[in-house]
């Protein structure tokens, strides 16, 4: 059904209709309206047979879904940025004990300094900790991804991060097409646990492992991940199968086929990147996009497939690795290591921290990569004016205080304090 | 910018409800079976602080994620905010301007703006007096999209009336659609002279 609805409430209503048996409820914007819109479906009466638990922090919500999930039911938490980090230690433990808990992320950036905006530096904190993690692009495909999210942490027995873009998608009303219970049921069936705690039948889970299985146990975990790139995209047609749409999958191609440029990106930016390709099309630059929808596992040779032919690849992406450059370009590079004629590959880094990424901008980014392409890793819009004055005054003086404040300050004294 | 596209960027203050106004604007497109995006400026929400939200409305699905940088049309809620904010930032120059004051657009000292734009895109109208005669609370964003519908007539006022009523349940719906009714057709008289003329 067609709802003009807020991405967070459209959410609510898909976790809904998978029928989460244990939610655990922690707020932290700007994931909050989700788990507040599944409270009122529970307070209504159109979620039954669920437990909502309000718990003291996010470290609790995340070992209370464990517990819940390791006695067999199905559970649900949601989470960003700093509550992300805070239950880390339970990030590890529900992957490695392979419970398959489902997690939305709005993304959101890390601090310090403390920023609620979105960027994607709270997923990649994350990325190696065992989950899966899809990006929606829109929320079409952040209803749609949950759905699939419970069908493929069931069937591997682990658990999936739903990523969505913090404001940019959870507080943005469009118009959503809400599946209905017919419809999800026929998707999703009944969870079927591969190891339950009983009473009935007691055993452990989460024994201590020496050197002598360690290695095995980590190697299985991989195995899932490897399985997974076989799953993602089968669960995607047996979706589009029975909603109608496609939604999900490793990775989407847009105007690839004869692109000399590809770019390379994930999340909501893709949008905004699409439009500007259709105005870069009609005056002839022959460009394209490749959506990463799967980052892990990450999809190393469907995204070779899709870029093998291009000259040049930029990679676009809303997080840094301080001292290294940017992950989703790191791991991009993987899929052309030892490619004979790989393309060209440059690093772009954009929109931490909820800078707004235009198209005026992204023109710029993709034409100075055919006429001027960079190595190393790009920032896009960075004030390079203020960032010197600062790298200035630090050398001058060896007190030179705080640099969030130091380039505030700044800002302040030029005039050039956002509107908004 | 895409000419498929119409373009609302809303200023206030917070508590004044301009996220809600642009929510319920998105809804009149929706319900003319158009699509919409609504979305706020994700500031952190402080009450009197100033505030922006925007509304896409297109028939076709709109993928842009940007903040609205030209607007098609400006939507005003306080008539302080001009000497704060930046607020016709962009403003296509075939756009219209709205503005929620007691006062007249010469009062205002925003000529310049007001001659830039085709005659009779600028309107004001006493939103937040409307709200308080019907509502009985200073929130003028129910109003202003009865206004909106008046001034642009890129969305139908019944549309306007259903968003308002889906959004407001009960009497609180019927009374912000009432202070709705009476901005459109503050508008409407406002606008048959100047069009006239």
């Amino acid at each position: 059904m067609l709802k003009q609805i807020e991405g967070s409430h459209a959410m609510a209503e898909a976790i809904a209709l998978c029928r989460p048996e244990v939610i655990c409820a922690y707020p932290i914007t700007p994931q909050t309206h989700i788990v507040e819109g599944l409270a009122d479906l529970i307070r209504e009466g159109r979620l039954t047979n669920c437990e909502y638990i309000n718990v003291e922090s996010e470290f609790a919500a995340l070992s209370v879904a464990i517990g819940a999930s390791a006695a067999g039911a199905r559970a649900y938490t949601a989470t960003a940025s700093q509550g992300l980090l805070f239950m880390a230690e339970a990030v590890y433990n529900a992957s490695g004990l392979g419970l398959p808990i489902v997690m939305t992320l709005g993304n959101r950036a890390i601090g310090a300094p403390i920023n609620i905006w979105n960027d994607h530096s709270d997923a990649m904190a994350m990325r190696d900790a065992g989950w899966l993690q899809l990006f929606a692009e829109d929320n079409q495909e952040a209803v749609d991804l949950h759905i699939q999210a419970f069908r493929l942490a069931e069937e591997l027995s682990m658990p999936v991060m739903v990523c969505v873009d913090g404001f940019i998608l959870t507080h943005a009303m469009e118009r959503i097409d809400i599946p209905n219970q017919a419809e999800v049921d026929a998707y999703l069936p009944p969870y079927d646990p591969v190891q339950v705690l009983d009473p009935a039948e007691p055993m452990s889970i989460g024994a201590m492992v020496g050197p002598e299985a360690f290695t095995e146990v980590r190697f299985l975990a991989h195995y899932k991940q490897s399985q997974a790139l076989r799953l993602i995209p089968q669960y995607m047609a047996e979706f589009a199968n029975i909603f109608g749409r496609e939604s999900g999958g490793l990775l989407r191609s847009y105007r690839t086929q004869d692109a000399d440029l590809i770019v390379v990106a994930m999340g909501s930016i893709c949008g905004t990147i699409k439009d500007t390709i259709d105005e870069m099309r009609d005056e002839g630059i022959r460009i394209g996009l490749v959506t990463i929808v799967s980052y892990r596992p990450f999809p190393l040779d469907a995204l070779r497939n899709a870029l093998h032919g291009a000259q040049d690849v930029v990679v676009i992406e809303k997080s840094v690795a301080v001292g290294m450059g940017g992950q989703l370009a790191d791991n991009v590079d993987v899929s052309l290591r030892n490619l004979p004629s790989a393309p060209r590959l440059h690093s772009a880094v954009a929109g931490l921290g909820g800078r707004p990424i235009t198209r005026p901008s992204l023109h710029r980014l993709f034409r100075q990569a055919l006429v001027q392409p960079w190595e190393g890793t790009h920032f896009l819009d960075l004030n390079e004016r203020v960032v010197g004055r600062e790298i200035h005054q630090t050398r001058k003086r060896r007190r030179s205080g705080p640099t969030a404040e130091n380039i505030l300050r700044q800002l302040a004294e030029s005039g050039n304090v956002a509107a908004e | 910018m895409t000419s498929s596209m119409f373009q609302v960027r809303i200023h206030g203050r917070g508590g004044q409800g301009a996220v809600t106004g642009a929510e319920m604007l998105s809804v009149a497109a929706f319900v003319e079976g158009r699509h919409a995006q609504a979305f706020p400026s994700f500031g952190s929400e402080r009450t009197g602080a100033p505030v922006v939200a925007f509304c896409r409305i297109a028939e076709k699905e709109i993928r842009l994620r940007e903040p609205i940088l030209e607007p098609d049309c400006l939507i005003v809620q306080d008539a302080t905010l001009f000497k704060v904010v930046d607020v016709f930032a962009g403003l296509r120059p075939g756009g219209y301007l709205l503005v929620n004051t007691n006062k007249t657009l010469a009062e205002l000292h925003i000529q310049e703006v007001v001659a830039r734009l085709p005659h009779g895109h600028s309107v004001i109208v006493p939103a937040t007096e409307l709200a308080l005669k019907h509502v009985g609370r200073p929130l003028p964003n129910a109003a202003l999209l009865g206004a909106f519908a008046a001034l642009t007539n890129v969305v139908h006022f019944d549309s306007v009336k259903r968003a308002i009523e889906q959004t407001f349940s009960g009497k609180i719906g019927a009374t912000n659609a009432a202070a709705a009714i009476s901005a459109f057709e503050y508008v409407m008289a406002q606008q048959q002279p100047a069009r006239v003329a």
